[in-house]
């Protein structure tokens, strides 16, 4: 029986890269909070982590899996046409890191798993 | 994984934010600063911020970050007050100084925001930092 490392770590390994990778569009919102005509920007994470692991009917053959920027529909527009909502993305950003944890804490318990398989 | 850069937008944010407390700090300085002459007086000073966006080439990345530019600190147009003050040494011929168009409030709530915002990508930096921790201890214990 081999045991294949994409198959023990699942979905977790690419959650935890996209995850960092909207941690960052999180932080350029919060970063921008301030700054005239920004557009507050995120991913769909369900909708990209089926892309990254090729699953789900997007069509095309030339799709990189690569995630799709998307814009953030702000509750309140504002004058400057700043569209970051502070509270907004503070929840979010600490919703994400959560989520990051969450998926390191199951890499964790995966090979913590193999480890005692290894051990005995 | 884009750590680094994040920690990047942050920092460039926080520098954003610097500069806007600076120029806070001296339209608060100068706000009962006055002067002869409408040219002469001091007039309120306010950053103008941009966003950079990371070019996705230079990253390998498929997700642009976006940083945060200090474009420039452009003088505030609105009109300086003219007080009628002839025992003031600066007082011109008709006995009227003029003071600047410093709004105290105004420049107050600007001041408690760039602290929230400064304060925010401290709390963004930490986090980061502790995700990153996080992440070299994988596989430990």
């Amino acid at each position: 029986m081999a045991i294949n490392f994409d198959n023990v770590l699942g979905l977790h390994d690419e959650a935890l890269r996209l995850r960092a990778d909207r941690m960052k569009i999180l932080a350029s919102n919060l970063a921008n909070v301030d700054t005239p005509g920004y557009q507050a920007r995120d991913i769909d994470f369900a909708a990209s982590l089926q892309r990254a692991l090729g699953e789900g009917d997007f069509g095309l053959a030339l799709d990189d899996g690569a995630p799709e920027l998307l814009y953030r529909v702000p509750n309140h527009p504002s004058q400057d046409g700043n569209t970051v909502e502070l509270a907004v993305e503070q929840a979010e950003f600490s919703q994400n890191a959560m989520d990051f944890q969450t998926s390191l804490t199951f890499i964790t318990m995966k090979l913590r798993g193999l480890a005692k398989v290894i051990e005995g | 994984m884009s750590f680094k850069s994040i920690s990047q937008i942050a920092g460039s944010a926080m520098n954003a934010q610097t500069v806007r407390l600076n120029t806070i700090a001296s339209n608060l300085a100068n706000a009962s600063t006055a002067a002869s002459s409408e040219a002469e007086v001091y007039r309120a000073r306010k950053p103008v911020f941009a966003a950079i966006y990371e070019r996705a080439a230079f990253t390998e990345d498929a997700m642009p970050g976006a940083r945060v530019q200090v474009l420039d600190v452009v003088q505030s147009t609105e009109p300086v007050r003219p007080v009628y003050e002839p025992d003031n040494p600066l007082a011109d011929e008709n006995g009227i100084v003029f003071y600047p168009n410093v709004n105290p409030v105004a420049e107050m709530t600007d001041m408690m925001s760039a602290a929230r915002a400064f304060e925010t990508n401290v709390e963004v930096l930490n986090r980061v930092k502790s995700m990153q921790q996080a992440l070299l201890k994988l596989g430990e214990g």
